[in-house]
């Protein structure tokens, strides 16, 4: 019978969790149970694992649930918010600790992700909250991952412990703009979401020098933090929403940001748009996040390839290649004389590639055969290179080269299934 | 021609002792067949191994021995051949580890790369089911796994850094593998059979695998492509998919339809506004756009909060600058007329501009109205939102193509749009008209005359729409 009823609150509070975006289990600290005092139970290895993928075509790493989906705040996009009609339920820490490692023993997940309504006040719940952290690594020496959501008005002592347990710690700034915040979210405040990740910046960064000095010195959030921004539920077009990213890396020391595309929630406010944004919008957006963390993009460059009067990417090609087709002076780029920043630049071409490219380069010039061996299709990346036995020089003067590289658009068809 | 039979499919130091022979004999890769386990040999029966002094070797690179340590555990028979060829080509010139475009490098990458996939997955997709403890003997943990690679003895390392003070067992096909907390000891190959056939706590990991999917965003491909078909049948969550899928669109369909509809009627909508007089205040100290260091201040909208109708200029001119009100200046005399000869009241109209900073060019003593680009428009836009928020007029009437833009969040044709109502998705009305100072700047008088008529028109189309009840009875 118990377990009946675990289950569902456990359904409940996996229901309301599941907005959040972040799954990552990755980039934190080597931990094993093999190693240090006998006990313990769980691992990390810096690589994230995803144990199970969802049909919505998103990752099942962590055991992700709210411990309360009751909540005094009244956000519109919010499917807890205090007006909505969804049922509520509430974990104690306890049972959060039982079902995490009963899932953990299975190898059904890779930890536990945190987040809760706000119930009494923000420091009661973020108690709970650093409880539950708490009590799977000091009662039950758990070393796999924990990621916990703070609460940016709860005491810093509170967020202070739950650095000292949690692998990543994370702060939602839920909108792109402060206006959309205000208008969507009338309970938070911008000015203070922010104060809370930048005293979590100066934490982490006092514990790296700490770790520094003193061998012993706990470690804090080593897999630092994150944020998530929701897409598409009020006006901030593509270049705000990447402008707004890019502050964020580089103000607060981010890992990752996630967007999240707003997506229709039971019980729904009525200030919410009714229709969903694209969900390529959402994949867009992570492309140029990308392009901003590994490609060596700027904000201004991104904001570049996007629409000069929405404001917004092109959906049907990616930004790089938008980016490339609008920058046209810049290629063709040869390969075997290049620098990386340039061969980086080149759409169809990755990270993993350059470096290949890079490394192949002092054996051997590189024709067009070889980088084609490399990379997934040459055809798309013909007309921005110059290999040793390759030059495109109609190609790349072509007046329709965004329509040979654009994919082709399909009928759908009306008896598939 | 010579026979190498190595004793396991992941049998890498019986590779390495052969290769290594073979290449300090130079023996050339075709002239060598390899086999694993107690096989009759080949057809042709092999020659036995040269014979070499045993202190006698030579060195690789690192990186070669990694990959081929990764790439041995392959089932494509061929592997002990292609590395063997790679090892000779690495002896003939070492930077060939790092030329990563040399076509049989490659080849050996995709096996590793293959390899390390699999084994990436078994770590994901290992499924334990729990034998309860029964007096003395302690909890186990059985996992039956089918991986397309020769990667269990290699995963041991993973399963016991992660469950070390558990008793586990994972069973697959060709060889198993039991952990008692100390030690760990190889077994046969196993049967589906063997393992437990269900543990309690996979109904609620069900549960929880569908709470956390959402159906307003199905992506099977996505899916698919991390979690294919072939690993579905040792996963308890995966039973649930094909329900999931099929009953996604209508879950989708039924929260949309339980969503508060937008009043479709251009009456007022009810509910909460904006308090019109803070966000006055607040938009005086407007700092969004570099505007305001030039202009003399912000000129908001202004008209009862009550009214129900709107109009949107461009952004305030020279006049309208200085007086801090929209449509004072010339243009704005033009506006009067024709508001007062098509009978609107501008005593009840909210007046506003889509940009609400004077955009200016100093020349000599005079400042020359500058069309608002981009930027200013976007920026400005959120105070537009919160005015139409504030006042919630049934019918907005845009005039030009920036106030358009500002209301739609697009560019439109002033021409193409004129003379019919735009609905927003707030369920009131656009209009667009062109913009009063136009009818000023028409050099040729004529022409002049046709434009102020048709300007007219519009604004009486606005006015009809405005009293609907009274144009019915006209």
């Amino acid at each position: 019978m118990a377990w009946l009823d675990t289950r569902q609150k456990l359904e409940i509070l996996a229901d309301a969790a599941k907005y959040d975006a972040s799954c990552a289990s990755s980039g934190t600290s080597k931990r094993s149970s093999t190693s240090g005092p006998k006990g313990g139970i769980g691992s990390t290895e810096g690589m994230g694992i995803c144990h199970a993928y969802a049909p919505d075509g998103r990752c099942i790493s962590l055991l992700k649930i709210l411990l309360t989906n009751s909540c005094v705040f009244d956000c519109h996009y919010c499917i807890n918010r205090k007006s909505s009609n969804v049922r509520r339920a509430r974990f104690t820490p306890q049972e959060v600790v039982d079902l995490t490692l009963s899932f953990y023993r299975r190898n059904y997940i890779e930890g536990l992700f945190l987040s809760s309504g706000i119930i009494r006040s923000p420091d009661y719940t973020m108690e709970q909250v650093v409880e539950v952290a708490r009590s799977l690594r000091e009662d039950h020496d758990f070393r796999g991952y924990i990621h916990l959501k703070t609460i940016p008005d709860a005491d810093p002592e509170l967020i202070r412990q739950a650095g000292l347990h949690a692998d990543r710690i994370s702060i939602n700034v839920e909108l792109p703009t402060r206006a959309g915040l205000k208008r969507l979210a009338p309970e938070k405040d911008t000015d203070r979401i922010e104060g809370a990740m930048g005293s979590m910046q100066t934490e982490m960064i006092d514990n790296k020098d700490a770790r520094k000095r003193y061998r012993h010195a706990p470690r804090f959030a080593p897999a630092g933090q994150s944020t998530q921004m929701i897409v598409g539920a009020d006006d901030a077009s593509d270049t705000a929403i990447v402008t707004r990213a890019s502050g964020l890396y580089g103000n607060f020391g981010l890992r990752r940001v996630y967007y999240s595309a707003f997506s229709p929630i039971p019980s729904a406010s009525a200030v919410l748009p009714l229709q969903r944004p694209p969900l390529i919008r959402e994949h867009r957006l992570y492309q140029s996040d990308w392009l901003m963390r590994f490609y060596g993009y700027a904000a201004h460059e991104i904001a570049d390839a996007a629409d000069s009067v929405t404001g917004n990417l092109p959906l049907d090609i990616d930004p790089k290649l938008a980016w490339a087709l609008k920058h046209r002076a810049d290629f063709p780029v040869d390969v075997n004389r290049a620098p990386r920043e340039k061969l980086l630049r080149v759409p169809g071409l990755g990270v993993k590639a350059v470096n290949a490219i890079l490394q192949s380069r002092r054996f051997r010039t590189l024709r067009l055969s070889d980088v084609a061996r490399l990379t997934a299709s040459i055809v798309k990346i013909r007309p921005f290179l110059i290999a040793s036995d390759w030059r495109p020089v109609m190609l790349a003067d072509r007046a329709d080269l965004r329509s040979l590289l654009a994919p082709k658009l399909r009928q759908l068809d009306l008896f598939g299934t | 021609m010579f026979c190498v039979t190595l004793d396991a499919p992941d049998d890498f130091d019986g590779w390495r002792n052969a290769a290594r022979n073979l290449a300090l004999s130079k023996v050339p890769a075709q002239e060598v067949s390899w086999h694993v386990g107690a096989s009759s040999g080949d057809l042709f029966g092999g020659a036995a191994l040269p014979q070499v002094d045993p202190s006698a070797s030579f060195a690789v690179p690192r990186p070669f021995v990694d990959l081929a340590q990764s790439a041995i555990l392959h089932s494509d028979p061929e592997r002990f051949a292609l590395l063997y060829a790679l090892l000779l080509h690495v002896r003939a010139g070492p930077g060939v580890v790092q030329d990563r475009a040399d076509p049989l490098l490659r080849r050996v990458d995709m096996l590793a790369k293959a390899v390390r996939r699999d084994i990436h997955k078994m770590h994901a997709f290992v499924r334990f089911r729990e034998i309860e403890a029964v007096d003395g003997a302690p909890a186990r943990f059985v996992a039956w796994f089918e991986p397309d690679h020769h990667i269990v003895r290699a995963n041991a390392g993973f399963f016991i850094r992660r469950f070390a003070n558990m008793c586990w067992s994972i069973l697959t096909p060709e060889c198993s593998i039991h952990w008692d907390g100390n030690i760990l000891r190889e077994g046969p190959g196993a049967e589906r059979g063997d393992a437990p056939a269900e543990d309690p706590v996979e109904d609620i990991w069900k549960g929880y695998y569908s709470a956390i999917f959402n159906p307003a965003r199905l992506k099977v491909g996505a899916m698919m492509s991390e979690m294919p078909k072939k690993y579905w049948r040792n996963l308890p969550e995966a039973s649930l998919i094909p329900d999931l899928i099929a009953g996604a669109q209508a879950r989708e369909s039924a929260m949309i339809a339980a969503s508060p509809v937008p009043s479709k009627n251009i009456e007022a909508i009810p509910g909460a506004r904006e308090n019109w007089t803070e966000l006055r205040a607040e938009a005086m100290t407007c700092t969004r756009c570099a505007l305001h260091c030039t202009a003399t201040q912000t000129v908001f909208g202004e008209g009862p909060a009550d009214s129900r109708l709107m109009i949107v200029g461009e952004q305030p001119g020279d006049q309208e600058d200085l007086a801090g009100r929209p449509f004072v200046g010339p243009a704005g005399q033009v506006l009067n007329d024709a508001l007062a000869k098509t009978e609107i009241d501008r005593s009840r109209t909210y007046l506003t501009n889509a940009v609400k900073h004077f955009k200016h060019e100093l020349r000599g003593k005079r400042r020359i109205h500058q069309t608002p680009q981009t930027p200013e428009i976007e920026a400005c836009r959120w105070w537009l939102g919160r005015e139409i928020d504030a006042i919630r007029p049934p019918v907005i009437l845009a005039l030009g193509a920036t106030a358009a833009r500002a209301v739609l969040g697009k560019a439109v044709t002033i021409g193409k749009v004129r003379g019919a109502a735009i609905p927003l998705p707030t369920g009131q009305e656009l209009w667009v008209t062109v913009h009063p100072s136009y009818l000023l700047r028409i050099p040729d008088a004529q022409k002049a005359e046709e434009e102020r008529a048709r300007f007219l028109d519009d604004l009486r189309l606005v006015r009809a729409r405005l009293d609907g009840a009274r144009l019915e009875t006209v």
